[in-house]
């Protein structure tokens, strides 16, 4: 097997046509795993005994609530490498999974207070994961606000990057709030040391829509930091080139 | 080490010089607390439950609403960039300045807390821990905020901006710093919340003079 060259694919030039191939791929990947996943999630999974029909928002609720953390987390590294090795093409990168990121801990709050009225009797608790998913959306909003508020990108880049490696001691708070603080919040469903306490079909349908999640997030990532490249590169003959192909 | 007590010495004369500064920010603070019996009504019992919380709170804003001066000046007349420029370690020159924030703007809250905290009717025990969470918890707020005043050096809307940047970051010493007077009037003893803020006060004496090091590189460049 040749050795794939990373270097080379770390000019935003060629990156650009690598990902142009990829978008549609994982676009339609995630098109099919979110329509097995819906169907599963409302067709398949049996009722929950306790919880009725109501929970069947974990099946967007969780898969959002993971990828809001994990996005985080592949910024900073993303931001790291871009802050430690100056490759450009990784804090565009960190800059194109922001918003996404941000959209997800979004879903996640904002689902997690529908599942929270019928079960808890209330929108909000002030509860540790809560609180601190909330915090989590407010670390990608002054991200974001950071990076658009500085014009000169190398600066933004950076400094970007800096408050994103500052913020991620963040989310290891996040995942351990639970045994932090004792609350409401009921614990995690899922754990890798015991035997899931859920029915073998709703997990399934949860990791499929999280396996759904996944792809669509790299789908729009991509998309994203092509036009990111685009915009940097207006100036660079291959962008001239490629625009008087495309007329 | 002769860099940390002339950057000090001479900060602390610059803040001397400008002592209004020094009275409005502590004014922010004491007009802040007033405001919120006024606008959730007298009850002793209701003000003794939110004391801690609401200065806790006010002392958060007044900090952030400082950091504008931890290095505008000097970025203004070109004083950063010389001391960017010179030998000493940068991180250095960054503890001495968030030394000077501290001493400057937020002594003179942590000094004023318990006055404003008798206002709202907390027990004597209640006031010294309150106190010392604060002494324990504001020079974490200097030197974490120095890190969003470096960032947004020179931006347009730059004072908002730190907001957004740093009040998310204040969270963990707000919890701990308001839940240590809650368990000390509760009974629980505040111990183990003053030593979560002990320890959050070394972790960003360690980190945070390298983080804004990198960040005035990264804004003067």
């Amino acid at each position: 097997m040749s050795k794939i060259n990373l270097y080379k694919f770390a000019s935003p030039a060629t990156f650009y046509g690598l990902a142009g191939q990829m978008i549609p791929g994982f676009a339609v990947l995630s098109a099919i795993l979110f329509a097995i996943g819906l169907y599963i999630s409302f067709f398949v999974a049996p009722t929950d005994a306790q919880q009725g029909e109501a929970y069947r928002i974990i099946f967007i609720h969780v898969p959002a609530a993971w990828m809001s953390m994990f996005i985080y987390v592949v910024m900073a590294v993303y931001a790291g490498v871009g802050l430690a090795f100056n490759t450009r093409l990784s804090a565009m990168m960190a800059q194109a999974l922001a918003p996404t990121g941000a959209l997800f801990a979004f879903i996640a709050l904002f689902t997690g207070s529908f599942w929270g009225k019928p079960m808890w009797g209330t929108w909000w608790v002030w509860d540790a994961r809560l609180t601190s998913q909330l915090i989590l959306f407010f670390l990608y909003i002054g991200f974001i606000s950071l990076q658009s508020a500085i014009d000169d990108p190398r600066r933004s880049d950076r400094a970007g990057a800096l408050i994103a490696l500052v913020g991620v001691i963040n989310v290891p708070i996040i995942y351990f709030s639970v045994k932090w603080w004792n609350t409401l919040h009921q614990g995690a469903s899922i754990s890798l040391t015991k035997a899931p306490s859920m029915a073998h079909t709703m997990l399934a349908g949860m990791l499929i829509m999280a396996v759904a999640c996944w792809t669509y997030t790299i789908a729009v990532a991509l998309f994203r930091v092509r036009l990111i490249i685009l915009e940097r590169e207006r100036h660079a003959t291959w962008v001239s080139e490629l625009l008087e192909d495309a007329k | 080490m002769n860099m940390l007590a002339w950057i000090l010495r001479r900060d602390l004369l610059l803040a001397m010089r400008r002592k209004s500064d020094v009275l409005t920010t502590l004014f922010f603070f004491v007009i802040m607390v007033s405001l919120f019996p006024l606008g959730v009504g007298p009850e002793p019992q209701l003000l003794k439950a939110m004391g801690p919380g609401v200065l806790w709170v006010a002392a958060l804003l007044a900090s952030m609403l400082s950091l504008g001066r931890l290095f505008a000046a000097d970025y203004a007349d070109g004083t950063l960039e010389q001391m960017l420029l010179c030998p000493e370690s940068l991180a250095l020159i960054v503890l001495a300045k968030a030394a000077v924030h501290w001493l400057a703007s937020e002594l003179p809250l942590v000094l004023m807390a318990p006055l404003l905290g008798l206002q709202f009717g907390l027990p004597g025990d209640a006031l010294w821990v309150l106190t010392l969470s604060l002494l324990l918890g504001t020079p974490v707020l200097s030197l974490v905020g120095a890190i969003g005043a470096s960032l947004t050096l020179g931006l347009r809307g730059g004072g908002v901006l730190v907001s957004l940047l740093v009040l998310p970051l204040y969270i963990p010493v707000l919890i701990f710093g308001a839940g240590a007077v809650d368990a000390s009037t509760s009974g629980l003893g505040a111990g183990g919340h003053l030593s979560i803020l002990g320890a959050l006060l070394v972790l960003a004496l360690l980190a945070t003079p390298k983080a804004v090091a990198a960040a005035l590189h990264i804004s003067l460049e």
